[in-house]
C-alpha cells in the first residue's frame, strides 16, 4: 500500500498525570475526507491539536507522505501543508475576505522597499476563488469578514487552505451554529476541496454531517483510535454510535431502560 | 445613481461623524466670533496642535494593533529635560543631546513593548508604571526645576523643527510639515502596507494573525518604539518653540491624545484604525480648546465639553458599528 499523506504513530500525549492519548494511531490517505468522531474527552481535540502544531507531544511520530517531521508551532504546520480552521478563530473579522486570505503573505508591487500590498491582485485572485470554493452569491472580495455568515467564513477559511496549496486541511466543528442550507454549503465546500487534490480532517458532534461528506470514519475513546476503518456506506449511524460510546447493543437497551448510561 | 451611492458610502464612512462634527464646531464659533478664523488665531491653534498631534498619529497605530501607551505624556516632558540638561551641562551638543533622547525614548518603548508581549501584562499597566519611571525621572534630573533653554537660537536643529516663516498672513512652524508628512507616511503604512494588514490582525484577532505566520508581538513593539519616539519628538518641538523645558509638562497628555483617536473613529478595542479620522479628532479637540476660550466660556469648563464630544462621538461611532455588522 502507498505511504498515506499523514501518519501518526503510537501518539502519546499526558498533561500532568492525565493521559489525553495512549498510543493513537491515525492516517490520511491522499484526496480522502476522514471523519473523526469520539465523545467528548475522547482525545480528537488533543489529537488535531498536536497535528497542527498547537500542542507539543509527549512522544510518537508522524509522518508526512513517508518522511518524520516535527510540528513545533501552527506555522510550522502550515509550512508541511497543514492547515486547521477552528470555528470563528481563524480570520480577523475587521479585514476584508481578501485581506484575510493573504493574511502574512501579501503580494507585494514593486518596488519592494515601499512595502505595498498589491490590491488589485489580491482581489482578482479572492474573487476567483470565491467562485471555485462554490460561494453562489456574488460577495465582493473587499467585503469585511464580519459581516459575512458563519458558512461563508468557513467557505473563506477554506478557500484560504486550498490557494495556499494546503494537503490536509483540518475541520473543527465547521457546521457547529449553522443552518440546514449553510450547513449542505459547508459540505460542498469541503468536497470541491477533495476534487482539486486536498485532503480533509472532519470534525463534528452531528454524526450525520460526518456521514454525509466523509470516505472514510475514524473513532477515538480513552485517548486511543478504537476503530479507523469505518465506510460510511455500508455502516450505520447507530452502530458508529455504539462505537464511540463503548456499548453493546445490550448495554445502550439497558441504560435506556434504566434512563442513565452504563457501566 | 452612481452619485447616491458615492455619497451614501461617504457618510458610512467611520471619518464623516467627526467630519461634520469638526465643520459644526468651526461653525459654532465663528459664529460666535468672527475672530476665531483670523489668520493669527488659526496660527496659533495650529502651533499646538501639531505638537499633540504627532503623539496621536502614533497612537493611532498602536491603538489599532490593540494596545495603547499612557506614558506618552511623561516622555512628553521627559525627553526635552534630558536633552538640554546633557546640552547646558555641557556634556553634548544639543543635536547630539537630541539623538540621545530618542535613543532613550526608544528604549523606553522598547522596554513597554517587552513586558506587554513578553510578560502579558496588560499595556494599562505596564505603561502606566512606566509614565510614573519617567515622569519621576524627569523631576528627580532637575530638581522639579525647569531647565535653561534660552541657547537654542539659531541651532540647525531648532530650525529644522520649529523654524517659522510667513506663507502670506500665516505664522507656519517647520512642526507643521513634520505632522503632515508623518500622517501621511503613517496613514500609508496603515492602509497600503503589509506592516498595515499586520497591525490590524494583530489588534483584530492576534491568535488568527499568528497562525498565518505573523510575528504579533514584534508588530506591536516596534509601535510601542515608535508612540515613545513621536512622544519624544513632540515633546523637544514644543521645548524649542516656547522655549521652556518643564519636567511637568505634558501632564494628562496621554488621556488627550487617546481621546483625539478615538473620538477620530479608531477602536479602542483594536483591530480598526484611520490616520484621516484622527487627525480630524486632533482638530475636534484643539479648536473646541480654542473656541470655548474664545467664546467667553471659562477654561476651566473645558472638561466638561471634552467629555461631552468623547460620550456623543463613541455613542455615533457604537451606532455605525452595529449597523455595519448588520450589514445595512
Amino acid at each position: 500500500m502507498a505511504e498515506p499523506l499523514i501518519r501518526m504513530q503510537n501518539i502519546r500525549k499526558s498533561y500532568g498525570r492525565v493521559q489525553a492519548l495512549v498510543d493513537a494511531n491515525f492516517h490520511v490517505n491522499e484526496r480522502e475526507i476522514v471523519g473523526l468522531l469520539g465523545d467528548n474527552g475522547a482525545g480528537k481535540s488533543t489529537l488535531i491539536k498536536v497535528l497542527s502544531g498547537a500542542v507539543p507531544l509527549t512522544s510518537g511520530d508522524i509522518f508526512i507522505r513517508g518522511k518524520k517531521v516535527t510540528l513545533r508551532s501552527t506555522s510550522d504546520a502550515i509550512a508541511h501543508g497543514i492547515e486547521t480552521i477552528y470555528q470563528d478563530s481563524a480570520l480577523v473579522t475587521q479585514l476584508s475576505i481578501a485581506r484575510n486570505l493573504f493574511l502574512g503573505r501579501e503580494p507585494i508591487k514593486p518596488p519592494r522597499f515601499l512595502n505595498r500590498m498589491d490590491q488589485e491582485a489580491m482581489n482578482t485572485v479572492a474573487r476567483d476563488l470565491l467562485k471555485q470554493v462554490g460561494i453562489s452569491k456574488n460577495i465582493p472580495p473587499t467585503t469585511p469578514i464580519g459581516s459575512l455568515s458563519g458558512g461563508e467564513r468557513q467557505a473563506v477559511a477554506i478557500a484560504r487552505a486550498m490557494h495556499f496549496d494546503s494537503d490536509l486541511i483540518i475541520l473543527d466543528e465547521p457546521t457547529n451554529n449553522l443552518g440546514v442550507a449553510e450547513t449542505q454549503g459547508v459540505l460542498s465546500f469541503v468536497r470541491n476541496a477533495r476534487d482539486s487534490g486536498h485532503s480533509c480532517i472532519f470534525i463534528a458532534h452531528n454524526i450525520h454531517h460526518v456521514f454525509q461528506v466523509v470516505d472514510r470514519i475514524v473513532v477515538m475513546r480513552r485517548g486511543k483510535v478504537v476503530a479507523d476503518d469505518i465506510d460510511p456506506k455500508t455502516t450505520t449511524v447507530t452502530e458508529v454510535e455504539r462505537i464511540i460510546t463503548g456499548m453493546s447493543e445490550k448495554d445502550i437497551r439497558d441504560a435506556l431502560a434504566d434512563g442513565k448510561p452504563g457501566h | 445613481m452612481e452619485n447616491h451611492s458615492l455619497i451614501q458610502r461617504l457618510i458610512a464612512r467611520p471619518e464623516f461623524g467627526p467630519f461634520v462634527l469638526l465643520i459644526a464646531e468651526i461653525a459654532v464659533f465663528w459664529g460666535f466670533n468672527h475672530d476665531f478664523l483670523s489668520p493669527q488665531n488659526i496660527s496659533n491653534t495650529l502651533a499646538f496642535t501639531v505638537e499633540l498631534g504627532l503623539i496621536a498619529l502614533a497612537m493611532t497605530l498602536l491603538m489599532t494593533s490593540g494596545e495603547f501607551d499612557l506614558s506618552v505624556g511623561s516622555l512628553f516632558g521627559f525627553s526635552p529635560v534630558l536633552m538640554w540638561t546633557l546640552f547646558n551641562a555641557g556634556v553634548t551638543s544639543l543635536e547630539m543631546g537630541f539623538v540621545v533622547a530618542l535613543v532613550v525614548a526608544a528604549l523606553i518603548g522598547l522596554v513597554n513593548g517587552w513586558f506587554v508581549t513578553r510578560l502579558k501584562i496588560p499595556s494599562f499597566l505596564v505603561t502606566l508604571g512606566m509614565l510614573l519611571v519617567v515622569r519621576g525621572s524627569a523631576l528627580f534630573i532637575t530638581d522639579g526645576f525647569p531647565q535653561r533653554t534660552w541657547s537654542a537660537e539659531g541651532s540647525w536643529l531648532a530650525e529644522a523643527l520649529v523654524g517659522d516663516f510667513f506663507i502670506g498672513p500665516f505664522r507656519i512652524y517647520m512642526s507643521l510639515f513634520w505632522f503632515i508628512a508623518a500622517a501621511i507616511a503613517l496613514g500609508y503604512v496603515l492602509t497600503q502596507s503589509r506592516t498595515g494588514n499586520w497591525i490590524q490582525a494583530a489588534g483584530g484577532n492576534p491568535n488568527a494573525a499568528r497562525a498565518r505566520g505573523v510575528n504579533v508581538n514584534r508588530v506591536k513593539v516596534g509601535l510601542f518604539v515608535l508612540s515613545s519616539l513621536m512622544a519624544s519628538l513632540a515633546g523637544v518641538i514644543s521645548s524649542l518653540r516656547t522655549s521652556a523645558a518643564n519636567p511637568n509638562s505634558g501632564s494628562g497628555y496621554e488621556l488627550e491624545v487617546i481621546a483625539m483617536v478615538v473620538i477620530g473613529g479608531t477602536a479602542l478595542t483594536g483591530g480598526r484604525g484611520t490616520i484621516i479620522g484622527t487627525v480630524l479628532g486632533i482638530l475636534i479637540l484643539r479648536v473646541m480648546r480654542n473656541g470655548i476660550v474664545l467664546i467667553g466660556v471659562p477654561g476651566l469648563a473645558y472638561n466638561i465639553f471634552i467629555g461631552a464630544i468623547i460620550l456623543g462621538m463613541m455613542a455615533l461611532h457604537s451606532w455605525l458599528e452595529r449597523r455595519h455588522q448588520a450589514g445595512t
